[in-house]
Formats: structure tokens, sequence, C-alpha cells
């Protein structure tokens, strides 16, 4: 059976992301007549079909004609499928590239050939980084436009590959390909303009780079959503957890941490509706059955013991995602699995600075599409891994308790002092 | 992980259903009155097979909420309501018929209702005080809905502000809301047609018999073949025939149009979506052709 690849896309204004994604479609056999019809139909002054309105669906953004929100798409070959999130390129949306990047497997970065690297894709290789997309690929667009020199690619390949050097990505992570989203030079056909490049189309790459399974290896994690009491003439005296495996494995007779309170059980099954489960995997959505009933409710985690400590003191990283900045003192929610406490944000100590991706201490504040550095002091001990070990238990949502308004994407830890992205 | 047992990653189909039945879990556990709208038709039949793995074995923890636009298939209510006793749900119905009868709401000159249920709509959610809506929409269906979240929060106008909608991350939903908002939530976002289809397949889901081709008196309108019904039948010009059709979407009967199919049985209709060269909406309702914006602007409205 085929599988899955989620990926984003990243670029900015006028580098013909929406051309790309829209031409990935059409290439891929992925847009139907009707569809190309409208296109047809709205496209300025005739001529060859402007693929970017496959993808701006909000009338704001065809009038603009730009990308405001972050878009998901669907593609599938013979050998894979793809949920493409498709993430606007102008600075005040970076938050879109934030929520691209927190579930994609592999992002796609596109920059003019014309211009080559610019501030905007040193952000977007930046939140990359920081949340950890496991495998980026450069697509250096428009090289119609720059008569398809090998020096022009040759040039901003390396400049891209510096900066994920310093992120810290393998050298067999990244990829840079030539193409022309507009012509369709490199991006599912081979072009003919570019015989100097012996690397994969971009669609070869998305069709065969191996897909990151997640976090299989990673310590057993599992907080719980929902407790399964049926209560029924069949089952009298059901209980069982529901969940989501956030990491790890799981299996019958495993012993089990409860956090926060640091009970021991053992795991006496794994119940689907289709049949039991002698073991699940991360992505896998379950109910546990447990040896000794512990009062567990929804907000608990289930995980293999030696977890860290739970705590209600922590530093992390975080992207500020609304216009209402971040200052010391504020008072605000902070979700974590099933968990919602509240949380008192203590120094903001360092802000990235986007220009030159130096470090900046002692901000003062966050204000929107920054990131930064934070203390932070939490209601409740939580169970947290650091974002780098254990991404899913180590992520985490600012919340405003008023206005019910999403503030920020948090990663547990120090990534951004722990990785100088400082590149000149 | 011992080194002997290679893990392989589950199937996509499995991924899907385990991000909705996250979903529905997340709703269950942060909402207090959620309710899943069911017209029979098969993307929200999958969500209450769906509900009914989430919770196995307890029974599903939801009321189910039909508009019903008056303009009906006797096949799909036949169905609705089986479905409802053999999983023991409770039913709401908000009937457009019942506003248009004492005025509150009139008849289009198009004859077409599904613009109407806006308002039968919005007012049952007020009086059940629903605080969470599933709906079976997903992201494949149209320009605007790509963009829709999994958690989509409306104002007590039922609006829906894009402006507002939150940024999603990781698996972490954020559901809060003021008195009188409430979330929309769509557990098949990440689904396609055609996923749908080879899921139901997998999964032996009953739909309602007119998803399957059968023998119809139809007329040609706009492109797709109507059947005549309570709603108006054809005008003069519009010739009635007889043709072997079938339904891909079931929604208001004055506007979603069959197409020819020979398709009788899963396998076969699964081989004619793979086939296809129209999307679902765009071979078969008229009201999505109205204007290049018209879901958006329905959306706004406070549509599904």
């Amino acid at each position: 059976m085929a599988d899955l690849l989620k990926l984003a896309t990243a670029g900015s204004v006028d580098d013909g992301k929406s051309t790309l994604v829209g031409r990935l479609l059409y290439d891929t056999k992925s847009v139907l007549a009707d569809q190309m019809e409208a296109v047809e139909r709205a496209t300025v002054g005739g001529g060859d079909p402007d693929l970017s309105l496959l993808v701006d669906g909000l009338r704001s953004e065809r009038e603009q004609g730009i990308t405001i929100d972050v878009a998901y798409r669907y593609f599938a070959t013979p050998r894979r499928s793809f949920v493409l999130a498709d993430t606007p390129g102008h600075v005040q949306y970076t938050r879109n590239t934030v929520t691209g990047a927190s579930t994609a497997q592999l992002a796609v970065l596109l920059v003019d050939a014309r211009t080559g690297v610019v501030e905007q894709t040193r952000r977007h290789v930046a939140v990359m980084g920081l949340l950890r997309v496991p495998r980026l690929v450069l697509a250096v667009n428009k090289m119609d436009l720059v008569d398809f020199d090998e020096n022009t690619y040759w040039r901003i390949a390396k400049e891209f590959t510096g900066l994920t050097d310093a992120l810290g990505y393998a050298e067999d992570a990244v990829v840079a390909i030539p193409l022309s989203a507009k012509k369709g030079d490199n991006v599912v056909l081979a072009s003919p303009n570019t015989p100097w490049y012996e690397g994969p189309t971009l669609l070869e790459h998305l069709e065969s780079v191996p897909v990151e399974g997640a976090d299989h290896d990673a310590p057993f994690r599992f907080p719980v959503q929902y407790v399964v009491r049926p209560r029924t003439e069949s089952h009298p005296d059901y209980r069982g957890y529901a969940g989501l495996v956030a990491a790890g494995t799981v299996r019958v007779g495993d012993e089990v941490e409860v956090l926060p309170d640091g009970l021991r059980t053992r795991v006496e099954g794994i119940d689907t509706a289709d049949g039991e489960l002698e073991a699940a995997h991360d992505g896998q959505s379950v109910v546990l059955r447990l040896a000794d009933d512990l009062g567990i409710a929804r907000g608990a985690e289930l995980a293999a013991p030696g977890a860290p400590e739970p705590v209600t003191e922590f530093d992390a990283t975080l992207a500020w995602l609304h216009e209402k900045p971040l200052r010391p003192g504020a008072r605000l929610l902070l979700k974590h699995g099933t968990r919602t406490v509240q949380a008192i944000v203590g120094a903001v100590t360092h802000r990235l600075d986007t220009e030159d991706l130096s470090v900046v201490e002692d901000p003062g504040e966050l204000g929107i599409n920054a990131m930064g550095q934070v203390s932070l002091t939490v209601s409740e001990p939580l169970p947290l891994d650091r974002y780098d070990d254990v991404a899913a238990t180590g992520s985490f949502l600012l919340i405003d308790a008023q206005a019910g308004d999403t503030l920020a994407a948090g990663l547990v830890g120090r990534p951004l002092v722990a990785r100088p992205l400082e590149v000149h | 992980m011992t080194a002997t047992e290679p893990v392989t990653s589950i199937d996509q189909l499995s991924a899907l259903e385990s991000e909705a039945i996250h979903v529905m879990r997340e709703v269950a556990g942060e909402f207090d009155r959620p309710v899943i709208l069911f017209s029979g038709g098969k993307d929200s039949m999958l969500l209450v097979h769906l509900a009914a793995k989430a919770f196995w074995p307890a029974p599903i923890p939801f009321p189910v909420l039909h508009v019903d636009t008056g303009h009906n298939f006797d096949e799909v209510i036949e169905f609705r309501d089986r479905v409802v006793a053999r999983y023991g749900l409770q039913l709401e119905v908000a009937r457009v018929q019942d506003y248009i009868d004492d005025g509150r709401l009139t008849e289009r000159a198009d004859g077409t209702r599904n613009p109407l249920q806006t308002t039968p709509l919005l007012d049952a959610i007020a009086e059940h005080r629903h605080d969470a809506v599933f709906g079976g929409g997903r992201r494949d269906e149209e320009r605007a809905r790509a963009k829709e979240r999994v958690f989509s929060l409306r104002t007590a106008f039922g609006q829906w502000e894009p402006s507002r909608q939150r940024p999603e991350l990781w698996n972490l939903y954020n559901g809060r809301h003021k008195p009188g908002e409430h979330v929309r939530v769509f557990p098949l976002s990440n689904f396609t047609e055609l996923d749908v289809w080879r899921y139901i397949a997998r999964e032996g889901v009953e739909l309602p018999s007119i998803y399957y081709a059968h023998t119809r008196e139809v007329f040609s309108r706009d492109g797709m073949w109507l059947t005549s019904g309570p709603w108006g039948g054809p005008r003069d010009g519009e010739e009635v025939v007889t043709k072997t059709v079938r339904y891909r979407t079931v929604g208001d009967g004055s506007c979603t149009g069959a197409v020819e199919s020979t398709a009788e049985t899963l396998d076969e209709v699964l081989a004619e979506v793979r086939e296809s060269r129209l999307t679902e909406r765009g071979a078969t309702r008229a009201d999505d052709r109205l204007s290049e914006a018209a879901m958006e602007d329905r959306k706004r409205e406070g549509y599904f």
C-alpha cells in the first residue's frame, strides 16, 4: 500500500510558489477538468493558463495576487500520496510557515534564481530548522529567466547549504533543484535545458525520499484524551483510556508511568473497534486498559518509565503568532498534550534576529512573527520532554485566556540558543 | 524497539482514520454539547462510522442533526432513520419547510433550497446550545475549503471570518470559544474523495442506494442530470429521459445532479472515481457554480 508524505512549501512573495504547486497538481493529473476550466476562464489576457489560480482560494488573495492563508493540497502518484501545506510567503504571514512546518516531514523552499537567497529564505530556513523538519528541498525557480545558467544555480545552492549546515542538517537531508515552475522544467519531467544537472526532478525526489517514520524509536508517550466507560449491559465494568500514541511503541504487558503523579501500572490490553492489538505505534488511535484503577482522567500522560520529572518551571523557545506582543509577566493558558494549565511568562531572554540570524539578548518583548527564548512558570507540574528529544510531547500552545486566540507555538528547551544560526 | 522487529508505518487510510478519531476524542473531551451534522450522505455517514469506532465499546456520545431542505430523496431519509436506529442515536431535525411555511424564509425563484439551510442550522445550534458541530467537509472539495481549519471558529452569527481563524500547530487543537460562539469541526479534512471511497470499501460502510447506478427519469439542466420531484420538474424544453445514473454527492434534490454511470458496486464506483476528470462538486452541485467565490461567500454566512 502506498504511503503518505506530508510536506510544506515556503517562499517569498513572487517566487512563484503558487505556480509551482499548481504545476505539481497539473502535471500529476490531480487537476480535474472543471477546475482547469475555471482557471482558463480566470486567466487574464488569454495565453497559457495561470496555474497559480488553482491554489489561491480566497477572494482577497485573488484580488491582491498573493497567498494569505495555509492551504492544504492533495495529490498522489502510484508511488505515494502527498498532503501539501502551501504556506504564504509574505513576512506578515510567517506564522503560517510555522503552522505548515509543525506537521511537515519535508519542506520545499523556493527562491527566485535572479535574486537568490534573501532574508525571507533565511527566516523560513530558521523556522524549518527550529521545528526540526527532517528534510529540506531548495527549489531554485525561474531558471528560464537566467538562461538556465549553471553557475547561478551552484552559487545559490552553496549559499543555502551554508545555512542548513549551520542548522545541523546532514548533507543528504538537503537537495537543491534548478527548475522553472512556469515552464515545467525539472518539476515532474527532467529538463533538456539543464544538461549539467544530474539530480532528480522535484517529483522524483518527493516520491523516493525516505519518509521519516516519525518517532517509533522514541520513548512511549500517550496523552489520555478520554476515559471510555460504557456502563452498558455488554460492558458494565469496562474502563479504557483513549488516546493517540504520540511517540514510541506500547505493548501489552508493558509497565507505564502515569504522569504527572508518577504512579506505575501495567498495560493489560490495547483495544480498537476492530479488535485487540499486541502493540501500538506512534500515530495510532487506540484505547488502553490498565491493570489498576488509578483515577486517571483526561490530561494525564502515560509514559515509558524513566520519563523526565514533571516540572512547573522551564525554558522554551516560542514562535510568537499574534499581533499583541508578548511581555514578561503575561498570564496565559498553556496547552500541552491533553492538558491545559495556567502559565506566567518570566523573562524574555533571547530573540532571533531574522536579518542575520544572530541571537539578541534581553529583547524585552516578542512581536508578531518573532522567535525567542522565554522562561515559563505553570500552575501544575507538566510531563515535558525537550522538543529535540520528543517533538510530540515537547511542544505546546500558548492561548489567550479571554479571547481564546492561539498566541504562540512553544518548543520545550533552548534550541534557539543551543544552535547558533549566524551566517555571514 | 528490538532490532528483530521491523516497524512498518501504518498505511495511509489507517493514518487518516487515526487522525479523525483523535479529533473526535478531543471534541468529546473539551466540549459540552457537540453534535454531528448528518444528512445521510457518504461523508456524514463516515462521521458516524468513525464516531462509533472512536468511542467503542461505548455508544456514540453525540446526537446527530439533520438540516432537512424538504427536497429529499426517499432512499436517503429511509437510510437516515435506519442508521439512527442502528446506532441508538438521538436525531435532531431542522426543517427548511417550517421556515417557508411560516414566512421566516422565502422560496427562491430557482427553487433551490441549499442556500436556505443556513438559518435553520444556526437556529438549531443556538436552540440546543451546541458548542461543537461536526461536519463532513474535506479540504480537497474546493479552493475555499482548502484553507479550512480542522477546528473552525464561528461567531455567534455562525460566520466564518478568515482572519480570526487560528493557526493549527502539530495536533494541538484550540477549541476555546466565547458563549454563543461555536466551533465547526472537520475530522475528514485530510481525506480526498478517493480516500473516502477506499475507506468505505475497506470498512464495508453502508450507503444510501442512490450512490450506486440505477435507472431514473432525469432531465438536463445546466449540464447536469436533475431528477424531477416535489421541488419541480422539467421546464419547457427540458426533455425527460431515462438514464442509468448514480449520485456522487447527496444534497438538496433540486440542485444535486446525477452522473451517468453503470457503477453498481463499490469496486466499480472506486474505479470510476479514480478515472473521473471532474470534481464531485463541479459535477453535481449547481449551487457551487453560482460564482467564482460561491463557497467562500456561503461559508462566511455560516453555511457548512
